[in-house]
């Protein structure tokens, strides 16, 4: 690649990161005021939540005061500028469920979910890449409709009852591992053999409920190129059936499946909220879920706030991946 | 992310069920409805009742799922989890129909700005965790069966805005419209006597499509104790419910409501898509030969 060609595309780039910030900008400004719109819709009393048990015996003039306080009877527009504001300086709020500042929650829980979705994407991704292209190459075969009809069949099995079953076998009957938690019961701290033997369970079943959609995808994809004019050329040129499978026609089918893994992160992440509830993780599935039991606001706007970031984030990083493995594709 | 490449994208390959497999699928699903139908009359539940001298049997002659924790029977509460999981999957599925049916109307007889506009929205609620939004709306809205289906229908009107904008765009221009306007009808004329009988049967296909999603959605909010009240049999709230239970070795409190909901989504989804099929006339033209 030529110095000129690699500064035109890296310019390319630039543009594109510049575009996707600022279609970025009104999805969150959308998000954080649809939720907040919620928010303000729900019946819930902030003070009383705050309050919890003893607003039975707290004063009506205690929790007015409370209320003045924190401004809940400002006008809806003022709420939400300072509610923006105090998020844009960092400060995302106190959580009634937790009693603790969100920021702190976020931190101390934020890493094991990521642990979780990116080990469980790896799997997904070598998982479906070998076994979509296998069945691919033999197409119609008993491997390739076996595969196909377990991949079905998987695809309407809910993520948790998946889990629930996981335990039964594997952590009740057979014995093998463990059936929730992150480390035993007995360690004083996260050692790493420790945490990944925990993980072996909810990775493998967050992994097999997202594998269909892509070794569907990936079977098609390489089915389809095999049949394509460079493939045959590999081919008549005598190269071995491994490389012209793996070097052209897996090459060619593997464009689409980037912009898969971009569309489909938000089904993941929605899996892993499932999967740490089943597997009692402590990751930010869990806190989630008791955020909304208890009507936490801030905690459950911070998270799903955080989701959405990370989510566009990983979508601008599929767009830069698809232009740079496809040389056709010009970034605008 | 070009165009094409995300309609591939979204386009996603779907089983083929042949006519033997759409048989089965369709037999399976009416015996579910039917029973779902006439449970009341014919085996009414007491959902409050419970029996502290029969927790956790395992399944025998008497009790063929076992029962639970408080002593109830798991096959009977499983139908009317069933029944009220594909109640609140068909109404939820309805109220995404109507939402995500407008929204399609508007961003497709309007186009323009009005197009660009809802369908950056509609891309931009897609980037979304679907779930996690779900259980924000439940969460703010308090659990109960409305706030459950607003939930799903809230999250799950994307496909079909999608679906009626296209056919719209499609059939924007073709003569029988010309014809019509040139005929002195109004936009809303036009609108509801030409355009819509036209989409109607996608728009019915994909409401179709969308009642495994809702029936999921639903099932998934009751697991997390988000979604119906617990004490009400739903399938969500019986797998939950067993959860605790496994853990003693009661491991068939939730082995049979899941195995409801497997079978009776793979069997709708199966029966869809050899619908779809025979809607689409090249796929139709491949069938026959």
């Amino acid at each position: 690649m030529t110095e000129r060609i690699r500064r035109r595309r890296l310019a390319g780039a630039g543009g594109v990161v510049r575009r996707r910030l600022l279609v970025a900008v009104p999805v969150l400004v959308a998000t954080s005021a649809g939720m907040f719109a919620l928010g303000a819709a729900s019946p819930i009393d902030p003070a009383q939540q705050y309050a919890g048990a003893a607003a039975f015996t707290t004063s009506e003039e205690n929790l007015a005061q409370i209320r003045a306080n924190w401004g809940v009877d400002d006008p809806l527009p003022v709420q939400y500028a300072r509610w923006v504001g105090n998020l844009l300086r960092g400060d995302l709020g106190w959580s009634t469920s937790r009693h603790e500042p969100v920021v702190d929650v976020l931190a101390a829980r934020a890493g094991w979910t990521l642990l979780l979705v990116g080990a469980a994407l790896a799997v997904v991704l070598v998982a479906s890449l070998l076994l979509g292209t296998l069945a691919a190459y033999r197409r119609g075969g008993w491997f390739d409709r076996g595969l196909r009809a377990s991949a079905y069949a998987v695809q309407s099995v809910p993520v948790f009852w998946l889990g629930l079953a996981a335990i039964a076998v594997f952590a009740l009957s057979l014995g093998w591992l463990p059936a929730g938690g992150l480390t035993d019961i007995t360690a004083t701290g996260t050692d790493p053999a420790d945490v990944a033997r925990h993980l072996i369970l909810p990775v493998g079943v967050l992994a097999l409920s997202q594998v269909p959609w892509f070794v569907l995808f990936i079977r098609d994809s390489v089915a389809d190129s095999l049949r394509d004019d460079h493939v045959l050329a590999a081919r008549a040129r005598g190269l071995p059936g491994r490389t012209v499978l793996f070097g052209h026609a897996l090459r060619t089918g593997l464009l689409p499946f980037i912009t898969l893994i971009g569309t489909h992160l938000p089904e993941i992440v929605g899996g892993a909220v499932l999967v740490e509830t089943v597997f009692s993780l402590p990751g930010l599935g869990a806190v989630t879920v008791q955020a909304a039991l208890g009507s936490d606001f801030p905690l459950l706007a911070a998270t799903t706030l955080a989701t959405t970031v990370v989510v566009l984030t990983a979508n601008l990083a599929t767009d830069l991946a698809y232009a740079a493995a496809d040389p056709r594709v010009r970034l605008e | 992310m070009s165009a094409a490449v995300l309609a591939r994208v979204r386009r996603l390959p779907r089983p083929r069920p042949g006519r033997v497999g759409a048989t089965v699928a369709g037999t399976v699903l009416a015996a579910a409805v039917l029973a779902c139908l006439f449970a009341p009359v014919l085996w009414p539940l007491d959902q409050s009742a419970v029996d502290l001298s029969q927790t956790r049997l395992a399944p025998s002659l008497l009790h063929p799922a076992g029962t639970d924790d408080l002593g109830r029977d798991v096959a009977h509460r499983s139908l009317y989890g069933l029944r009220v999981s594909l109640l609140v999957g068909v109404v939820a599925a309805l109220v995404a129909a109507v939402i995500g049916g407008a929204v399609g109307a508007l961003a497709g007889t309007l186009g323009g700005v009005v197009d660009r506009v809802l369908m950056r929205l509609v891309d931009t609620i897609a980037a979304l965790p679907h779930l996690l939004l779900g259980i924000f709306i439940v969460a703010m809205l308090r659990p109960s069966l409305g706030a459950v289906v607003l939930s799903i229908g809230l999250t799950h009107w994307l496909s079909t805005a999608r679906i009626v904008r296209s056919e719209l765009l499609s059939l924007r221009h073709r003569p029988f419209i010309d014809a019509a306007v040139s005929g002195g009808a109004g936009r809303l004329r036009v609108l509801t006597r030409h355009l819509l009988p036209h989409v109607l049967p996608r728009l019915a296909l994909a409401i179709t499509l969308m009642i495994p999603h809702a029936v999921w959605h639903e099932t998934a909010l009751s697991f997390l104790g988000l979604g119906l009240p617990p004490h009400l049999a739903s399938l969500g709230n019986m797998i939950n419910d067993g959860r605790a239970s496994l853990l003693t070795g009661a491991w068939w409190a939730s082995l049979t409501p899941g195995l409801a909901l497997i079978v009776v989504t793979l069997a709708l989804a199966t029966l869809t898509a050899r619908w779809r099929d025979r809607l689409d006339p090249r796929v139709r033209a491949e069938l026959q030969l």
